[in-house]
């Protein structure tokens, strides 16, 4: 597949571009999130340069090139779907826009105070409930905002996870995704170029 | 496949992928791996693709670790619980061929290490992968061989019928005769396949630092147990999970806490039993030359 490198077919002069190194960045992007996805709650850092297109932060961006492709619908919200980020998506990955969240597989979250319900994405089905969506949720900050304590597979005894920019509904909903496991959607709040996973076994006090 | 697109930028035998996949198809895996650590011990459908080397010869871990290795990462491989077997030879050759990794027989020295058969004896840290080759990833397919059936079993969580097969074994044997492969129970929900790991070695799936990933090529699924999680024998009240032991101790280090295999030694039935782990046991022999060593000079 040559999507990536055939940038004469460029559509817009100002297209960002995409990873530098198509096979390593994606790789270690990929153990990035592995990490981040075994042990929630940690700040796992990635460690690639990218000149990320508005608004997305290197992270979101890196994970976007890393994971996503024509076989994974992309739900974007307005904020993000304003800009270049779509014609960016389609040219770098060749991932299919949707324009209802529940048929995706990843979303993209750049305005949290917009952030929909979280049943409002697609939670699996019960004999395959891998096929789930992905939210990738872009915060201002993973160091400061409100203290959770997260607890479950991954973390020893329990982790303390400052959040900001989350709706107050956040973790009500996020109760709710819990219990209706094994079924349910897992995020990654990203920031700057750094990421944390919150997969849906992950239990939340806030 | 196609083998033809080369990557400039590594040092890797030309003429393949980096780690032999091609790109979409590390992703697909990845996505894979990502969703099985969200649903502990749940089998994971994945798009298995043709390997150069024959089912059986771990297909399914090798995708897994394809798709996770990097420049930086150090690989070990192993077999009934040494690096110098056929099986372990050829999966660790394969990798230094398709993406030029550096190996190691030493746990500790390794970030991935892919396994047929054991868990190493000495303890895992927090951020080492250990890959499994599974063949048969799904423990009810015994019971009922269509993945239509055990998939809804799963999806329920009706595992009574497990539970049964095993009380059979008591019944019939007045114990449970299964030693190797012995089905857990993950993160208390998933029933899980550990692979043929003997039951010596399942008490080392709970609460492990490290990230534990299951690859089954020919069956097309990949598993996963995330580090600190819950991993428990299926077993009885009154027929509490026990694990292998024996009277004796490894010949040649002096081990009590291994698992041992028994050698002949000669023509007229002589034995000796030593670990089946044989990284562990050079290394506890070193130590003890060390310390004989040292305690002749004082
Ligand atoms: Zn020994």
């Amino acid at each position: 597949m040559s999507l990536r490198s055939s940038h004469q077919f460029s559509t817009s002069p100002t297209l960002k571009p995409g990873l530098a190194d198509p096979i390593f960045d994606a790789q270690s992007v990929f153990r990035a999130a592995l990490s981040a996805n075994a042990y929630p709650g940690r700040r796992v850092s990635i460690d690639r340069a990218l000149d990320a297109p508005q608004p997305l932060a290197t992270s979101t961006a890196m994970l976007c090139l890393s994971l996503m492709d024509l076989e994974t619908p992309v739900w974007l919200d307005r904020q993000t779907a304003a800009g270049d980020v779509p014609q960016w998506l389609r040219f770098h990955c060749g991932a299919p826009l949707v324009e209802r969240a529940v048929g995706a597989r990843f979303a993209i979250i750049t305005d949290t105070g917009a952030l929909p319900h979280l049943n409002e994405f697609y939670a699996g089905e019960i004999q395959y409930p891998d096929r789930s969506a992905t939210l990738i949720v872009q915060v201002p900050s993973l160091t400061e905002g409100p203290t959770s304590v997260w607890t479950g597979p991954g973390i020893r005894d329990s982790a303390s996870v400052r959040i900001s920019g989350l709706p107050s509904w956040f973790w009500s909903d996020w109760d709710v995704n819990a219990d209706h496991y094994p079924l349910g959607i897992d995020v990654f709040f990203t920031s700057g170029n750094a990421l944390v996973g919150l997969p849906r076994t992950i239990k939340v006090e806030a | 496949m196609s083998t033809n697109s080369n990557n400039e930028q590594s040092g890797h035998n030309e003429g393949y992928n980096f780690a032999y996949l091609d790109e979409q198809t590390k992703r697909m895996i990845r996505r894979s791996l990502l969703k099985a650590l969200s649903i502990p011990g749940y089998q994971v459908p994945f798009g298995s693709r043709e390997m150069p080397l024959p089912y059986g010869w771990g297909t399914g871990g090798i995708q897994v670790t394809a798709s996770v290795i990097g420049p930086k990462d150090r690989l070990k491989v192993i077999d009934q619980g040494a690096d110098d077997t056929t099986n372990a030879v050829s999966i660790r050759r394969f990798f230094q061929m398709v993406a030029d990794v550096a190996t190691t027989e030493k746990v500790l020295e390794a970030s991935i290490i892919q396994t047929r058969h054991r868990i190493p004896e000495t303890p895992l840290n927090e951020g080492q992968i250990i890959v499994y080759q599974v063949p048969t990833p799904d423990p009810l397919s015994k019971i009922d061989p269509r993945e239509s059936e055990t998939r809804k079993m799963h999806a329920y969580a009706e595992y009574g019928v497990m539970q049964l097969t095993l009380y059979e074994d008591i019944a019939r044997f007045g114990h449970i005769a299964k030693t190797y492969d012995y089905p857990v129970l993950v993160n208390g929900r998933h029933l899980m396949s550990p692979s043929p790991i003997p039951k010596f070695d399942n008490p080392k799936m709970q609460d492990n630092p490290a990230i534990q990933l299951y690859g089954a090529g020919r069956e097309k699924r990949i598993y996963a147990i995330p580090p600190y999680t819950t991993v428990k024998s299926l077993d009885f009240d009154d027929h509490p999970f026990s694990m292998q032991s024996w009277s004796g101790c490894c010949s040649l280090c002096g081990s009590t806490t291994s698992y041992l295999d028994e050698v002949i030694t000669d023509d007229s039935g002589g034995r000796i039993f030593v670990c089946s782990d044989t990284d562990y046991c050079n290394d506890r022999q070193a130590q003890l030359l060390c310390d004989e060593h040292s305690e002749v000079q004082t």
